[in-house]
């Protein structure tokens, strides 16, 4: 009985498929998702692009071209060290993007595990709930800032501090949703006849906690990128001369009388990605579901 | 009421404790030996040994906590390596000047988020809520510290109107004082502004479709007494909800703008702390701010329930 719905029948792809291609259609008729899409899209070309479109090596110094105000030449300027602003940037985007998906699926995989876990298993959910509280009662990126400064200046390390700082609200926004979840008559149905945990935890719960859980991978993403440049800002990101966003507004922070192009782009094209990512969270949220609040903090 | 007030501030308790479990478990992952770059690069083996006797590195890592956790039930923080000096004294002393960044922040953003979330929420649909909503979103993706260098580069570089950075203590002269905090505060309070009034906005517009507002205003109400006095007092409750959150946004976020403005609070010790990994002063510095933010969310639950009988008696 149980194989019939291991290989759907042809009949339940097709109508999967139907739901999927009308849940994109309903996205993209939605003018914020398509805006953010479209800005969000921008930078992850850059960032695949990058050693095509940039149009200098990131870290090619140039002594003749110091600190140079933006021209045709060099469209966002030059920094201290003749080196091409907008290709610094480029390649920056790399790292912003990569460092933010790292997170988002560290922090995805966690935050769903301990969340069914604490959700499910009723006698783990005090204890694990306990610890992530106490994870975020770390104010803001502090903790990252700590761990990240504990653990040594590095792309890895920076991923790890920002993994354990953002997993604690994720698997908190997917306990919530299982301890709604595992009450539906669905769910009792399927214990009804017999299903086991693991089969009632991944297809019945999980598959249906997974709306929350998109939208508060966006927003991960957003103050992934944006918690990256804090870090690579304040000297506990990957080192320098990477071209960490951060590390490039931090170099320009010392010229920002003679100079300030240098920090100015950098900071724009964090701005457009996540403003990208929180538009297209707004968008997911009303397409996916109609009656959550606008409630992203 | 005062049911409510114990079981929640005992609930306070375990957060402590794993607050400050990881505190003390930040010295334990560093890498490799912490004494190596505190004795420098030539000491030799027993001078290296000689500083972690000093610094109680030598024991087994059990003996460092159960020694720690003695200091600390005393509000005994360690030693700073470095500045030779009690840590809870060096924190205490700077916390005035962040708490006063993060507080003056906290007004700003709720008094613009609020008036923007109202004016978009009455003119809902129109141009402005447009442009108040966009407004919004741009401060909720703009990084904190780079808002604050374009500040700086905009209104004390270019137009000279402020202070590039630095700090005038208030006993010392209010008007510089006030000089040196408004920008921090602005770049600080811009972010949250946007979280604030995306709130309000979604609140209001809810509340305004509520009947008992159709009630006042057929009854022959003004449009105003009824946005202020009916609606916008029950569109505040969830937003004093997110002000505890808020908190901890804002103390994280003044560690890096008082790196920007140069101003002399904890989060400056800190990150200062981090360059010259003097480890005592982080995790004394982490620890006080967390215990602030853990204190604050107790008073805006309290503030909470007074205003939401609801939740003071039990879920």
């Amino acid at each position: 009985m149980a194989d019939s719905t291991v290989t759907p029948p042809r009949a339940e792809t097709g109508a999967r498929r139907r739901a999927a291609r009308a849940l994109a259609r309903r996205l993209f008729r939605h003018r914020s998702f398509l805006i953010g899409f479209v800005l969000f899209g921008v930078i992850v070309a850059m960032a695949a692009l990058a050693d095509v479109v940039a149009p200098y090596l990131p870290n090619k110094n140039n002594y003749r071209a110091l600190l140079l105000p933006p021209s045709a030449q060099h469209w966002f300027g030059t920094d201290a060290f003749g080196r091409d602003i907008l290709s610094r940037v480029i390649h920056g985007t790399r790292i912003s993007l990569g460092i933010g998906l790292a997170v988002v699926l560290a922090t995805g995989v966690l935050g769903v595990v301990l969340g069914l876990l604490a959700g499910y298993v009723r006698w783990l959910d005090n204890v694990l709930m306990r610890v992530m509280d106490g994870l975020m009662a770390f104010p803001g990126v502090l903790l990252a800032i700590a761990l990240a400064a504990a653990l040594g200046p590095s792309l890895l390390n920076a991923v790890i501090a920002l993994t354990v700082t953002f997993t604690p609200r994720t698997a908190r926004i997917m306990r919530a949703s299982v301890l709604v979840i595992r009450e539906l008559p669905y769910v009792e149905a399927a214990v009804a006849v017999g299903a086991g945990h693991l089969r009632i935890v991944t297809r019945y719960i999980l598959a249906n906690a997974l709306s929350p859980l998109i939208v508060q991978m966006t927003f991960v993403f957003a103050v992934s990128i944006l918690a990256e440049a804090i870090l690579s800002f304040l000297g506990v990101g990957p080192p320098p001369p990477a071209p960490s966003l951060g590390n490039i507004i931090a170099d320009g922070r010392t010229y920002l009388q003679e100079a300030p192009w240098v920090a100015l782009f950098p900071g724009l094209v964090i701005a457009m990605a996540v403003l990208g990512l929180n538009l297209m969270g707004d968008g997911l949220r009303d397409v996916l579901d109609p009656r959550m609040q606008s409630r992203r903090i | 009421m005062s049911g409510f007030l114990i079981r929640r501030i005992l609930s306070a308790i375990p957060v402590l404790f794993v607050v400050s479990l990881v505190t003390f478990a930040i010295i334990a992952i560093v890498p490799g030996d912490v004494t190596a770059e505190l004795a420098g690069a030539e000491a030799s083996a027993e001078q290296r040994d000689q500083i972690r006797r000093q610094l109680g590195l030598d024991m087994p890592l059990w003996q460092q906590a159960v020694n720690w956790y003695g200091a600390l039930l005393r509000g005994d923080l360690g030693h700073s390596w470095l500045l030779n000096r009690p840590v809870t004294e060096a924190v205490l002393e700077r916390l005035p000047v962040t708490l006063s960044l993060a507080g003056i922040a906290l007004v700003l953003a709720v008094v613009m988020g609020v008036l923007l979330g109202v004016a978009a929420a009455i003119r809902h649909d129109s141009w402005l809520d447009q442009g108040t909503m966009s407004l919004a979103l741009l401060g909720l993706s703009v990084p904190d510290f780079w808002f604050g260098l374009i500040l700086i580069s905009v209104f004390s570089v270019g137009l000279a109107w402020f202070p590039t950075g630095g700090y005038v203590p208030i006993s010392e002269d209010v008007f510089g004082w006030a000089r040196s905090m408004v920008l921090p505060a602005l770049a600080l309070a811009f972010t949250q502004m946007g979280v604030i009034a995306r709130m309000t906005r979604a609140s209001m517009l809810e509340v305004l479709g509520q009947d008992y507002i159709r009630t006042a205003r057929a009854k022959g109400m003004l449009r105003p007494t009824v946005v202020f006095k009916h609606a916008l007092r029950n569109a505040l409750v969830p937003v004093i909800t997110v002000i505890g959150v808020m908190t901890g946004v804002l103390l994280g976020g003044a560690v890096v703008i008082e790196q920007v403005f140069s101003l002399p609070g904890v989060g400056r010790l800190i990150i200062g702390a981090i360059q010259r990994r003097d480890f005592p002063i982080i995790q004394g510095g982490l620890l006080i701010t967390a215990s602030i933010f853990v204190f604050v969310n107790i008073l805006v639950d309290l503030a909470y329930g007074w205003f939401d009988p609801r939740v003071r008696n039990g879920r």
